[in-house]
């Protein structure tokens, strides 16, 4: 069972996280970059199926030079091996871009399955697992909470609002998965070393087979047409407990149609 | 906010954030609820043992760390920072790996070590007994010579991890009683070894999380390879032990006067009084300003001790100035953060009053600082670094 995990280099939440006011991209030199939290869950995933089922765990991730970073992080958790997909052509891709441009990275791999977090934190279109099943003409099984393999097939326990709904295909496929699939483990010291020593692929647009009149941000089918700080959290309401403050938030909340 | 540390490699660099990770995400949130129930995590040291972290200054080839004290010490600040039970256990766990690792045979090192420092097994230290404390070697416990090995009475006080660990790193007496230093030897002993039990832990003032108990040893027999070194060489180990042991303790003084530090400044820049937050009076800045240095020169001052056994040279001074320094700063810190959160600080609901309660163990134990005092000026005497 060979596995490839898509691996995103977001902006760290915890710091302040900006746009570049140039051409409305994501400022990646001004905040440290980290893997996207859901990719850790992806890359997890794939490491309980490799020790259930064998194989090997491939990361696969586009982004400029200092994705080499999360690169080395994913492998570090105990994946074989990696590819780098790197190459100005691709900066400012949309969604629909990334999708493709991986889909073509794909293609110098082999695989049964494809696994993903269901979003990024910094863009949040969620919808690159979708785009890049088309692009592969695989099964997609979206929002997977429960991963199940048995040789030819995959099956997933879909999230949804109200529980979960149980999918199937036949492999290879895609998967992406949400963060109630597992706990993510941390690195070890061992594995850190050893990281080091693991190959790890760069490709260019051209090794890939990608059409750079398809992707960048010239090219892009999508526009950020403006943008804008989010307002300042307005002063919260204070309740004054005069012996009727439970009955004063109770209100408050039925107001608010909380209750 | 994280220590800005220069670290000597790019590999020690990963293993600290690493380390800062796994302090963030599993000590720091549950450190004072186990506290207060006296909760040993063993959990925790498994997680330690499996991230490769129980075994960081020994060797590659028994499935070591490779790394150097600066570094494994600097990762024992880190926990200590988190959870002193959990940094200083990782002290303890390495000391009682030392003997081991430094004076076993290449048969006992290539038998022995890979498990004790592999991850799944926590040691402990056998050295001090009730009325043998800061006089060593005048310890009672019998090591006597039986068929095939030493069969092995007595009892042995004060002892982290006493009841929890996985082996016994035992100095004992094979001599005849009145033989003093040059009558003990240094044994491995398996907890599982019949004869061998611990009391209830002590009931302590603070660190409850980490077990410490009376072990005892009622004709526990163990093959007479389990002996590290020769006979009657015991005590020289057990003080080639404790002058790492004690940078250890003094990395952990650091961990627990930064976390106090750290809460401290945190507290004066959020407490607001006249108008601003507290830190910006002088009475604030300057108590901060000068907790501040303390901790940054303990840390320099361990650091140092630690480039000395790096580079192969004798450290035995320094480590003992290390632990004095470190140990009195981390209790001044700890003292002076209860006062910056004044009201606050003395309740349990923050953790000033626990690292308070946490600094002063380290200033009695592996050697109380009176003992190191004396260690100085004994060095200073024979004119030894």
């Amino acid at each position: 069972m060979n596995i490839v995990v898509l691996v995103k280099q977001v902006p760290d939440t915890a710091t302040e996280r900006k746009l570049d006011p140039a051409d409305s991209t994501v400022d990646r030199a001004a905040s440290d970059g980290v893997i996207n939290e859901l990719d850790e869950y992806a890359i997890e995933e794939a490491l309980l199926l490799k020790e259930k089922h064998g194989g090997e765990v491939t990361i696969l991730s586009a982004g400029p030079d200092q994705a080499t970073d999360s690169i080395r992080k994913a492998l570090s958790m105990g994946a074989d091996k990696a590819v780098h997909l790197n190459d100005a052509a691709l900066h400012g891709s949309d969604a629909l871009q990334t999708a493709y441009a991986l889909a073509q990275a794909l293609g110098t791999v082999e695989y049964d399955l494809v696994i993903l977090g269901s979003e990024s934190t910094d863009a949040r279109t969620g919808v690159v697992g979708a785009a890049l099943a088309e692009y592969l003409g695989l099964p997609q099984l979206t929002l997977a909470n429960k991963v199940d393999i048995d040789g030819t097939s995959v099956r997933i326990q879909r999230q949804t609002d109200e529980g979960y709904d149980v999918v199937e295909a036949t492999l290879p496929a895609v998967v992406s998965v949400v963060e109630k699939i597992n706990e993510p483990r941390y690195p070890s010291f061992k594995l850190i070393m050893a990281a080091k020593k693991k190959p790890v692929a760069k490709l260019g647009a051209a090794d890939a087979g990608i059409d750079t009149a398809r992707v960048g941000l010239a090219n892009a089918t999508t526009e950020v047409v403006d943008f804008a700080a989010a307002p300042p959290r307005a002063a919260g309401t204070v309740v004054k407990d005069e012996g009727n403050g439970g009955v004063q938030i109770a209100d408050y909340l039925a107001a608010k149609k909380f209750l | 906010m994280a220590v800005d540390r220069i670290l000597p490699t790019a590999e020690a660099a990963d293993l600290m954030e690493l380390v800062r990770g796994l302090v963030d995400g599993e000590l720091v949130a549950r450190a004072a609820g186990d506290e207060e129930k006296g909760r040993f995590p063993r959990e925790v040291f498994a997680l330690l043992g499996r991230s490769g972290l129980l075994g960081l200054p020994y060797p590659g080839e028994y499935g070591g760390g490779d790394q150097p004290y600066e570094v494994y010490l600097q990762v024992v600040e880190e926990l200590s920072r988190g959870w002193l039970a959990v940094g200083l256990g990782l002290s303890v766990h390495t000391l009682s790996c030392f003997p081991v690792a430094d004076f076993g045979t290449p048969g006992q090192r290539a038998e022995l070590l890979p498990s004790m420092i592999g991850g799944e097994l926590l040691g402990a230290y056998c050295l001090s007994e009730a009325h043998a404390g800061s006089d060593a070697a005048a310890l009672a416990t019998r090591a006597d010579a039986v068929d095939g090995g030493y069969r092995l009475n007595g009892a042995k006080s004060w002892i982290t991890h006493g009841g929890a660990a996985d082996f016994y790193t035992l100095f004992a007496r094979t001599g005849a009683p009145d033989s003093g230093a040059r009558g003990i030897s240094c044994l491995h002993v398996p907890a599982g070894t019949g004869g061998v039990g611990a009391d209830a832990p002590e009931r302590k003032m603070g660190l409850r999380s980490s077990p410490t108990a009376v072990v005892r040893f009622e004709d526990a027999v163990v093959p007479a390879a389990n002996r590290v070194g020769d006979e009657g060489r015991g005590f020289g180990i057990a003080l080639a032990a404790l002058d790492s042991g004690r940078l250890g303790i003094a990395a952990c003084a650091v961990g627990v006067a930064q976390a106090a530090l750290d809460l401290a400044v945190g507290h004066s820049r959020g407490r607001r009084q006249f108008g601003r937050p507290i830190g910006d009076f002088q009475g604030v800045s300057f108590l901060l300003a000068d907790m501040a240095t303390q901790v940054a020169a303990a840390r320099e001052l361990y650091l140092a001790a630690a480039r000395r056994r790096d580079a192969g040279r004798p450290f035995g001074r320094r480590a003992a100035m290390a632990k004095l320094f470190a140990t009195d700063a981390a209790m001044r810190v700890t003292t002076d953060a209860v006062q910056v959160l004044g009201g606050c600080g003395y309740t349990s609901d923050f953790p000033a009053e626990r690292l308070m309660r946490e600094a002063k163990v380290l200033q009695i134990v592996e050697g109380t600082n009176q003992i190191q005092r004396l260690v100085i000026g004994r060095h200073l005497a024979r004119g030894d670094e």
